[in-house]
């Protein structure tokens, strides 16, 4: 293992997150903080309490899931397109890296930031509604999962992609609407009986059951399927990732 | 001297099925400055990127040291510098880091002493905080040589260095070049600057439409492939060249004040003994002779379209 190199990468990685870190930080507060006045103000008062738990604190862990999500495909993605785009991507594949550091690097970077965000949305959402979690370490087990497994899809995407429109269409068409599907905002119990069918093909929702679990111990399916999920997401983008490395696929030509 | 870097027959077909290295073998002596002249599209980056990794061969072999490029990738790219024919560099991020990132990737442990040292050679050190995207484009190509020396490489490839590049620049490229080869490096240079390769290279090689055509001492070269040119100067300059001369394909120079005379030095007779009975017995009267060597862009031009032909 090359590990000065996977530190190289994450530093580099990580320093353009630290020039806009006042940006990092300020989108997600605003964001969260209108999500509250929004969700709890308008639908609050007419939905009071979801399985026991009030509506506000109930959506605390979809709307983290929701950034974390969309904040971990958007760092990965645009981490390894931006050096394809600018030509620079050159250098690491000259470089004696094999898939797995390169990937260790850049994802790991993504998901770093995408957890610095996850956390400060946490933090601003305790502002507005009182948020007991009851299992931290499963909470936080959750949290970084989800980054990493999202941080390796971005990264897919961002090899993918030919072109800037391409790198926010992924999100934009698929994973923004399985997140807003995935009960970030309401409990799959309160769907029609079909729809509750359907919505078990959206990984998703295993994400955020399990995630609202380790906060209130309530979960939409059994935390064993969540966690295996996770993990069968993670294995799966890993997979494709040493497969696009193997055959050079959009990288090396 | 034994080889650092062995190319055998290495084939290159890109996705659209455009053949760009046919076979290829070079085999390049460690510690010498090979310079790779080819016109546009000759396959040069090719090649290089192909053993630098960036590149998938399509057949054949490279070893670098040793170590297959395939097999050995990691032994064999760890010895391996890279500046590339574009200027592709992080826009925002400073020279420093830059520079030093490019020495982690490469898995060495940090040494701020030995960039320091790099900077200050390349004239690079004033601008260490400075954004990439704020440099001149000569100060780009420097970091892209500063990146490239960073992990301490035993064979360094240039890419074009100094195309598009200001005449200091150039002068300051051929310094480090030389000091290189004082460590030991082995440094690989594609070029259509003839001069570059006649001024710096110990062989040259000439590659066109993916093949290499010939690699050769650069001295010997310009010896056994040059042709020379006998400028016989006359005490009185003359009007025509004088009939009994006609066949020895003369022109008149410098109004009527000398005859050029060129020969090859390939031949088996190149003429001159001849051609000076001549000059005397057409009555004309030598004041000086000498003789010109015709440049390696002579050489290479001949070469190529020869090879067009
Ligand atoms: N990625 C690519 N896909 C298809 N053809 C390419 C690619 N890169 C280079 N070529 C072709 O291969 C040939 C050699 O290119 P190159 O190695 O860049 O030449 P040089 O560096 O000597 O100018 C050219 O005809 C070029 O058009
Ligand atoms: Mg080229």
């Amino acid at each position: 293992m090359n590990w000065t190199a996977i530190a190289s990468i994450y530093r580099f990685e990580m320093a353009r997150f630290f020039r806009t870190l006042a940006q990092s930080f300020i989108s997600p507060v605003v964001s969260t903080s209108l999500y509250f006045v929004v969700f709890g103000a308008a639908i609050g008062s007419r939905i009071q309490e979801v399985e026991g738990v009030s509506y506000g604190a109930f959506i605390v862990p979809g709307l983290i899931m929701l950034s974390v999500i969309t904040q971990s495909i958007s760092n990965a993605s645009f981490g390894i397109y931006f050096p394809k785009f600018i030509g620079t991507v050159f250098e690491l594949l000259s470089a004696p890296v094999n898939f797995l550091e390169i990937v260790m690097g850049y994802v790991g970077a993504a998901a770093t930031k995408a957890l610095f965000i996850g956390v400060v949305i946490l933090a601003t959402s305790m502002l507005f509604v009182d948020v007991t979690i009851a299992h931290p370490f499963a909470m936080l087990a959750f949290l970084v999962l989800t980054c990493l497994s999202f941080a390796l899809l971005g990264f897919i995407i961002g090899i993918w992609a030919g072109s800037f429109e391409q790198l926010q269409l992924v999100p934009l068409l698929i994973v923004t609407p399985l997140i807003f599907l995935g009960g970030s905002f309401y409990s799959i119990s309160m769907l029609p009986p079909i729809w509750q069918t359907v919505t078990l093909f959206n990984p998703v929702v295993y994400l955020i059951s399990g995630f609202r679990w380790s906060f209130f111990g309530i979960a939409d399916v059994p935390i064993g399927m969540s966690l295996l999920a996770i993990l069968g997401f993670t294995m799966l983008c890993l997979g494709i990732i040493w497969l696009i490395f193997r055959t050079g696929w959009r990288i090396r030509s | 001297m034994s080889n650092i870097l062995s190319i055998t027959n290495l084939r290159k077909s890109y996705a659209g099925g455009f053949e760009a290295l046919k076979g290829v073998s070079l085999d390049i002596r460690e510690g010498e400055i090979l310079a790779l002249l080819g016109p546009n599209g000759a396959g040069k980056t090719t090649l290089i990127s192909t053993v630098c990794g960036i590149t998938m061969p399509t057949s054949g072999s490279v070893t670098v040291g040793g170590h297959d490029i395939q097999l050995g990738y990691r032994a064999a790219r760890q010895m391996i510098g890279l500046v590339p024919q574009e200027i592709n560099l992080e826009p925002f991020e400073t020279v420093w880091n830059t520079v030093r990132f490019s020495r982690g990737l490469f898995g060495k442990p940090r040494n701020d002493a030995l960039i320091e040292d790099i900077l200050r050679k390349l004239s690079l050190w004033d601008k260490r905080k400075s954004a990439i995207k704020e440099l001149s484009g000569g100060m780009k190509r420097r970091v892209l040589i500063a990146k490239a020396l960073s992990h301490e490489p035993r064979v360094l490839f240039l890419d074009e260095p100094t195309a598009g590049v200001d005449v200091e620049l150039r002068k300051d490229m051929w310094k480090i070049v030389a000091e290189l080869k004082k460590d030991g490096v082995t440094i690989i240079l594609t070029t259509h600057y003839i001069e570059e390769a006649e001024a710096i290279a110990d062989r040259v090689g000439v590659i066109n439409s993916g093949q290499i055509l010939l690699v050769e001492d650069k001295d010997s070269l310009m010896s056994q492939m040059g042709k020379k040119q006998l400028e016989v100067e006359l005490t009185e300059a003359i009007a025509e060249i004088p009939a009994s001369l006609a066949d020895h394909g003369l022109t008149l120079i410098r109004d009527g004040q000398a005859l050029l005379f060129t020969y090859d030095t390939r031949a088996d007779r190149t003429g001159i003994t001849s051609l000076l009975n001549d000059v005397s017995q057409a009555g004309l009267v030598l004041n000086d002779v000498q003789t010109r060597q015709s440049s390696l862009e002579d050489i290479f031009v001949d070469l190529v379209s020869g090879e067009n032909a």
